[in-house]
């Protein structure tokens, strides 16, 4: 598939202001680096997909553990956290962390205040669609990086439509530069 | 009773005075009061009569909006770009804007049904009789119509009773669909209480819709041994001539029921159902039975197995005429609201109509007489069903394997599918001769055929899928309760108690169409976990028949398995789409019935009663239309949540509680006028549930309220945390906000949960005669 900004599911047009493409996935560890207060939300798909060697929960569990960053599961994915051994994922439905992130006043999970960069991954096409578009119109000061292998234009930056393979050649660059192995 | 426009029209009257001719008389309002009970604060409300309740609501539980766009398209100043904080050329911002939207879905789904009862109380009344009085339960059931008691403060008794609240409900959808005009509404706020009086008229128009036919049609009246009937593919003989009828409004396959057995044919002609007629038709006949819910459309007419399809209106595919002729079986239209461009030929002879159809000189016609439509239909699909020999375009297996050989992955059909199902790869099996792949997307597939239409090769995928999945899809046979209508009187007054008490743990109703992420099953996975629970489980619409479609190891479905009534552990299913008000009404007549809150009119009082006091959750899994939009904001006005499946946050707007800011959860203690805070009880008025884990969990937590007693709340905290633990595998981390005394605490988890409350240094908090309304408090002595 080409590189393109092209979204995933056909119909879901988003515009004008559309992701940017993730086109070398060292930007991305970079913009972990310099971000000061940034999370990763994990959906349930992230222990379904993509393959049985590339599940992007274990990539999650690793960038995590190499950067600090807070993890938050969505529905029952922390099930699949705790079986990993991974116990510090903060459980909260999808909809309640997208809620809490558009807010600017809402002081973390840690009390410490906002965050300012949210890193997605694993939620249905479709759910983290609408999540990162009431994101990009309410939340004020927080950029968002769609982590899937598919192009989603309401995040502040996405990869475009990927391979399961450069999917994850992308995410193993992201993780090592982070320091992770 | 008030009776508008008694009008009296005399040809001739000759007097001591005269000879008059064409005297016509009018007399505006007759006043004939029947009901002892008091007019409450709000009858006939308007759209800003019940807005500072909705404010109370909407302070708590603040729209999270989930815009799909950027833009607004409805004038020609647009399309005008509202990203972020910028504004349109009308000066509407984004969250105007999704409100806007919201409420939009919410008059159409509100004036879908709405009208829907108009034309059933006008056929009904034309038909048989003005005066047939209403009854859903005989003398089981005193409060005939809560919804409309409560909304409208009358109480209706007969047919022609209905027409002052059906027109009353119509002028409010005309007033609210005006503020969606440019220039019309500005507040989100505004925007969002006018989607909850959507929703409220809603409930209204429903009820009279179900009222009316349930009392004229004979439809079962709130029972709660209601037959079982047959569902599913195998469910009729298709052997025999068949007529599918698809929809929601079920005159016309009355008429066609009717017509069989004035001409002893019943048994010779199988009528089978899809969609919420097929649920009316069960409860009118038990000679109908029910193919499956809506997303069974495609798979149906394309098998061939249907000679003649009659559609009335609602949920029914705008391309069923174009799919009934390539399996040349003729369609009749029977409402003006879905006519398919096909020739209006109530006016001509019958017998004109039937030839044209049976010759194939017109693909159908539309009639719109449902007597008529019976006649038609049944001589039609008599001579049309010997000709067609069940005629079928699902294709053989060699020419999937064939077509599949072609396909080059392409994944046009796996990104047109709304739940991504690995198309592609089954095509490349299916190459191979291996349809299994292929047969497993059945099993989830909703139906769309998206698929089909992206696919640049134009296979028939769908057709593909169907024909894979054709051996078990031909065998299937299911066990449904047909609509049962109303809930007794008798079973609030012997639940209520215990489900304001909080010892009933909750009432889940599982309702809504079939826009299902991971097919049907997980429907019928939900109802039984809650109804070994103990809970009540209610159910209606398409829900009700995907949870009959899974067989235990002894071949039962769960409504051969758990009682119909309105008590801890049953399953009952109330009907079609027009049947969701009995849900409701349950819960106003717990407050009516059991608590003694005056009724009439008195809609705030009841709804505080209800969000504060009644652990009421409803769970629309698969909601997809506009009119689920609607339902679903009737429940929210009245203080019931509602939670939808991952494919409902597509409409673009959440009401989510913030547990996590202690000020939003205070009530007033009605006994001292004190305000208490009890935790955020119940947290959400509406969220959508990634998976059905999510949506399990959330449903038993939903469910708690503030006036819970401490036995009541261990109950319902047990069934929270033994959910959680199982399908989350660790405690839940907001225990501590739902703990207001050591007595709360489930006896069995006591030592865990202590530790828990210790670590977040949790204080005890009482337990108030909970509300939001200051007038209700009462005073104490001294004041």
């Amino acid at each position: 598939m080409g590189v393109k900004e092209e979204p995933w599911q056909t119909a879901e047009i988003a515009g004008p202001k559309k992701a940017l493409l993730i086109l070398k996935p060292e930007v991305v560890a970079a913009m972990v680096k310099k971000a000061k207060r940034p999370l990763i939300v994990v959906g349930h798909l992230a222990a379904e997909d993509y393959s049985e060697d590339a599940k992007m929960i274990d990539y999650a569990i690793r960038m995590s553990n190499a950067a600090g960053i807070p993890v938050v599961a969505t529905a029952h994915v922390v099930s699949e956290f705790i079986k990993r051994g991974f116990s510090s994922a903060t459980h909260m439905p999808a909809m309640d962390i997208g809620d809490r992130l558009a807010d600017s006043e809402w002081k973390g999970l840690d009390g410490n205040g906002p965050y300012d960069l949210a890193l997605f991954m694993g939620l249905p096409y479709y759910m983290e669609f609408v999540i990162l578009s009431g994101l990009k119109h309410f939340s004020t000061n927080l950029k968002t990086i769609s982590l899937d292998r598919f192009y989603n234009p309401h995040a502040s930056w996405s990869f475009p439509n990927l391979s399961i393979k450069d999917w994850k050649d992308n995410i193993e660059i992201i993780v090592n530069k982070l320091g992770g192995n | 009773m008030s009776k508008k426009g008694v009008h009296v029209k005399v040809d001739e009257f000759k007097t001591d005075v005269g000879l008059f001719k064409n005297l016509e008389l009018s007399i505006g309002r007759i006043v004939e009061e029947k009901w002892a009970e008091p007019m409450g604060p709000t009858p006939f409300p308007e759209i800003t009569t019940l807005r500072d309740w909705d404010m109370k609501l909407l302070q708590r539980y603040k729209p999270f909006y989930l815009p799909f766009c950027d833009v607004c398209c409805l004038c020609t100043f647009g399309k005008c770009d509202l990203t972020g904080d910028k504004r349109g050329a009308c000066g509407l911002n984004m969250a105007a804007q999704q409100s806007r939207i919201v409420l939009l879905a919410c008059c159409i789904g509100a004036a879908t049904h709405i009208a829907h009862a108009r034309h059933l109380v006008e056929h009904l009344m034309e038909k048989y009789d003005r005066n047939t009085p209403l009854n859903v339960g005989g003398l089981n059931i005193d409060i005939e119509a809560p919804v409309t008691r409560l909304v409208c403060g009358i109480k209706a008794e007969r047919l022609k009773d209905l027409e002052d609240a059906l027109e009353y409900c119509e002028k409010q959808v005309t007033h609210l669909l005006s503020a969606t005009h440019t220039g019309q509404e500005g507040s989100n706020l505004d925007f969002e209480s006018k989607v909850l009086h959507a929703g409220m008229v809603d409930q209204v128009g429903m009820e009279i819709a179900d009222l009316a036919q349930i009392s004229v049609l004979g439809f079962p009246k709130a029972d709660p041994e209601a037959p079982l009937t047959d569902l599913g593919f195998a469910a009729a003989d298709v052997s025999k001539p068949t007529i599918l009828v698809i929809g929601h409004n079920v005159p016309s396959s009355v008429g066609i029921i009717d017509y069989l057995t004035d001409k002893g044919l019943l048994g010779k002609v199988e009528v089978v159902g899809i969609c919420c007629t097929a649920h009316d038709i069960t409860r009118y006949s038990s000679m109908a039975k029910i193919v499956g819910p809506i997303s069974w459309q495609l798979r149906y007419i394309r098998s061939g197995l249907a000679d003649l399809i009659v559609v009335d209106e609602q949920c029914i595919r705008a391309d069923a005429l174009v799919e009934a002729q390539k399996v040349k079986a003729p369609v009749i239209a029977s409402s003006p609201k879905n006519c398919l461009g096909l020739e209006n030929r109530t006016e001509n002879p019958s017998e004109q109509v039937i030839s044209d159809l049976v010759e194939g000189k017109v693909p159908g016609a539309l009639i719109l007489n449902p007597d008529k439509v019976g006649e038609v239909a049944v001589e039609t699909v008599l001579k049309v069903a010997p000709k067609r020999n069940k005629f079928s375009i699902i294709p053989k297996k060699e020419e999937i394997i064939k077509d599949a050989q072609e396909c080059t992955e392409c994944n046009e059909c796996m990104r047109a599918c709304p739940n991504n199902m690995p198309i592609p790869k089954a095509m490349k099996a299916a190459a191979k001769g291996d349809l299994n792949p292929l047969a497993d997307i059945l099993e989830d597939c909703i139906g769309c055929g998206r698929c089909d239409s992206a696919c640049p090769n134009d296979f028939p995928l769908h057709s593909f899928i169907v024909k894979a999945g054709e051996e078990q899809l031909l065998k299937e046979k299911f066990k449904m309760r047909v609509g049962r209508g109303a809930i007794q009187d008798v079973e609030i007054r012997n639940v209520g108690g215990p489900i304001v008490l909080g010892e009933i743990p909750g009432v889940v109703a599982l309702v809504g169409c079939a826009n299902y992420p991971k097919g049907g099953k997980e429907v019928a996975e939900i109802a039984e976990e809650f109804a070994k629970r103990r809970f009540i489980v209610v159910t209606s619409g398409c829900a009700a028949m995907s949870m009959a479609m899974v067989k235990d190891e002894e071949g039962k479905t769960i409504y051969e398995k758990y009682p119909g009534a309105f008590d801890a552990g049953g399953i009952l299913n109330v009907g079609s789409c027009v049947s969701n008000p009995h849900i409701a009404g349950a819960a106003i007549k717990i407050a009516s019935i059991f608590a003694k809150r005056k009724l009439r009119a008195n809609y705030e009082e009841i709804a505080d009663y209800i969000l504060n006091r009644v652990g009421a959750v409803g769970l629309a899994w698969g909601a997809m239309s506009q009119k689920a939009a609607s339902i679903a904001s009737g429940f929210w006005r009245l203080g019931v949540p509602v939670i939808v499946g991952p494919h409902g946050s597509k409409y673009r707007r959440m009401l989510l509680g913030r547990k996590d800011i202690d000020e939003d959860w205070y009530v007033y203690n009605a006994r001292t006028g004190e305000k208490v805070y009890v935790g955020p009880t119940p947290e959400h008025l509406f969220t959508a549930a990634e998976t059905k884990e999510e949506a399990m969990v959330l449903i038993a937590k939903l469910c708690m309220r503030p006036n819970d007693t401490s036995k009541g709340r261990a109950v319902k905290l047990t069934h929270y945390i033994d959910l959680h633990k199982r399908l989350y595998s660790v405690m839940p981390d907001d225990i501590h906000l739902y703990v207001r005394n050591q007595a709360d605490i489930p006896i069995t988890m006591k030592d865990e949960i202590l530790k828990i409350l210790e670590k977040k240094e949790w204080k005890e908090m009482g337990i108030p005669d909970p509300t939001l309304l200051p007038r209700l408090i009462r005073k104490t002595k001294g004041e």
